[in-house]
């Protein structure tokens, strides 16, 4: 944790170039310029740091729970869940306030995480744990589809196609609130668990003997953890492999502890998708931000398939 | 005098009938008994590992609700699984007990852990592995140790060095409860606990059970045929 200050640095810092860049806006008209950085700019930061924070510590915490480095928000399908939540919500039901609509992605990444315990088991092995969670993604996926194609609205689909892979263009600060309060909520009270989650490492036995509850720290977990992610999916669609990577560099920082990796894993989390906000806007195309993210991740996830294939947790 | 340990009416569904034990504190307490037995859900339902009927208390406090800064101080549960699911250093899981830095090194010493201190505990080997839970389970210096066999995985070295650790626990005043198979090793405790379908059908001293040992199992033990081993007097220079 020796780390952790050098860590909040650089995110101060990428956190104010996310800010400010482009640079033009500071030769405007300084009325302008603080309208444009609040309503523009401020909720676009905060939502991207936001949602990377939240995605690093879910992914930590689930991680830690299900004993297992590939466990994380999108692996496990709470990220499509809250996807098809949120578009059920949205072009079905109508409903437009943030805050409802971030209700029902919550709604759906529970179900779906509640799915995936009820497969799979809480501390199933990999292979079992992967299966449930690309069943339910399927599932969701199509699901998300099938809403989409069949909504009353003709353009949902054209609508729907750039916020389902992630984006943070044009949002407002009522919909950056309605995502990350619920969201900061969540992530305070998974916090607290830090020290039962390092204990489950030794066996939810060890755990439950030292008078911690494993079976009411799962369900705490996975409510809390579909809380957050839902909430940002509904309003920044699904980011993929930030829940993923972030927490594995930040058990490197607390010496393997999965539990007391939550706040490192947040920073991680928050870096990372600010840096990938970065790239995506100084594209000359718009590209979903989710793409990128995936690109990044998918050889670490490979990789980290391999090392447990070769019996090593890493 | 309050006893140590005292377990009133703890039962588990089918498997452990309901059943009072105290130990005034101060023993070794090895728990015999066939595959089954109830060995292990004994000590579960007193480590508060699974819901049990009956109420357990440890120097004469119940545990029931209690918190973990208060119970690591009065029992220690060692599960039979070997197993830890992250990459954490020795050192680290030991610390995890919550004893302080010079506990720990104590530790790392007394089961001779120094070379993988700061080695990954998923790279040891499973002995190797089984000493370090065990310095886990003892480094915070509980007054209870519930320990299921704790002695598997052991080199014959080890089997009688951590016996003697364990005994001077029970010196110290702790109550040492392990579950145990090698009935050569019985006579190294205070008393037998032999547990047959889920009931006590032997508590007392193992020279009074010695009969009732061979019978439980189905087994022959000759007075004095068995295999003494004990630890050289510098163990250390022959490793």
């Amino acid at each position: 944790m020796r780390r952790a200050p050098f860590l909040l640095v650089i995110l101060a810092a990428l956190v104010a170039l996310h800010l400010l860049l482009p640079a033009s806006l500071l030769s405007l008209d300084p009325a302008v310029r603080d309208l444009l950085l609040l309503e523009l700019r401020l909720p676009r930061t905060l939502l991207v740091a936001g949602y990377g924070a939240t995605l690093g510590l879910t992914g930590a915490a689930i991680q830690a729970l299900f004993a297992n480095p590939l466990a994380s928000p999108d692996v496990t399908g709470s990220s499509s869940g809250a996807a098809l939540g949120a578009v059920l919500g949205g072009y079905w039901l109508g409903l437009t306030e943030p805050l409802a609509l971030a209700a029902c992605g919550a709604i759906g990444a529970l179900a779906a995480l509640g799915g995936l315990i009820l497969f799979a088991g809480r501390r199933a092995d990999t292979a079992t744990l992967l299966l449930a969670g690309i069943g339910i993604s399927l599932a969701c996926g199509a699901g998300t589809s099938l809403a989409l194609a069949l909504a009353p609205s003709p353009f949902a689909f054209y609508d729907a196609f750039d916020w389902l892979m992630g984006s943070f263009t044009d949002r407002s600060l009522s919909q950056a609130a309605a995502a990350l309060i619920p969201a900061a909520i969540a992530a305070a009270l998974l916090v607290r668990h830090a020290r039962a989650l390092d204990l489950l490492a030794l066996g939810e036995d060890v755990a439950a003997s030292l008078g911690h509850r494993p079976g009411r720290l799962g369900i705490e977990v996975v409510a809390l953890s579909a809380v957050a992610v839902g909430a940002c999916v509904a309003v920044c669609g699904a980011v993929g492999f930030i829940g993923l990577i972030a927490p594995f560099l930040a058990r490197r920082m607390t010496a393997g502890h999965p539990g007391r990796a939550m706040v490192p894993a947040a920073l991680i989390g928050a870096l990372l998708l600010l840096l990938a906000d970065l790239v995506t806007r100084s594209l000359d195309r718009p590209i979903p931000i989710g793409v990128i993210t995936a690109l990044a991740g998918t050889p670490l996830f490979l990789w980290l398939i391999v090392h447990q294939r070769r019996g090593m947790t890493p | 005098m309050t006893p140590l340990l005292e377990a009133r009416g703890v039962a588990m569904g089918d498997r452990l009938a309901a059943m009072d034990l105290v130990s005034a504190g101060g023993e070794m307490i090895a728990l015999v008994g066939p595959n089954g037995g109830g060995k292990t859900s004994l000590l579960r339902a007193l480590a508060g590992v699974e819901e049990a009927r009956g109420a357990v208390a440890i120097d004469g406090e119940a545990l029931a609700g209690l918190g973990e800064a208060r119970r690591r101080r009065l029992l220690a549960f060692l599960p039979a699984s070997r197993e830890v699911a992250w990459h954490i250093a020795v050192r680290d899981v030991i610390a995890l007990s919550g004893a302080s830095t010079v506990e720990v090194d104590r530790w790392v010493t007394a089961f001779e852990l120094e070379r993988f201190a700061g080695r990954s505990i998923g790279n040891l080997s499973t002995g190797e592995r089984a000493r370090a839970l065990l310095a886990r389970a003892m480094a915070a210096g509980p007054r209870v140790l519930l320990l299921d066999e704790p002695l598997s995985n052991l080199d014959p070295y080890w089997v009688l060095r951590t016996l003697e650790l364990l005994a001077e626990a029970a010196r110290g005043g702790a109550t040492v409860m392990i579950a145990l198979h090698d009935l050569a090793l019985v006579e190294r405790f205070d008393r037998l606990l032999l547990l047959e379908n889920g009931r006590v059908v032997g508590d007392g001293a193992p020279s009074a059970l010695k009969e009732r040992l061979g019978s439980l199992f189905g087994v022959e033990l000759s007075p004095d045929g068995q295999w003494q081993i004990s630890l050289s007097a510098d163990p250390r220079s022959s490793r």
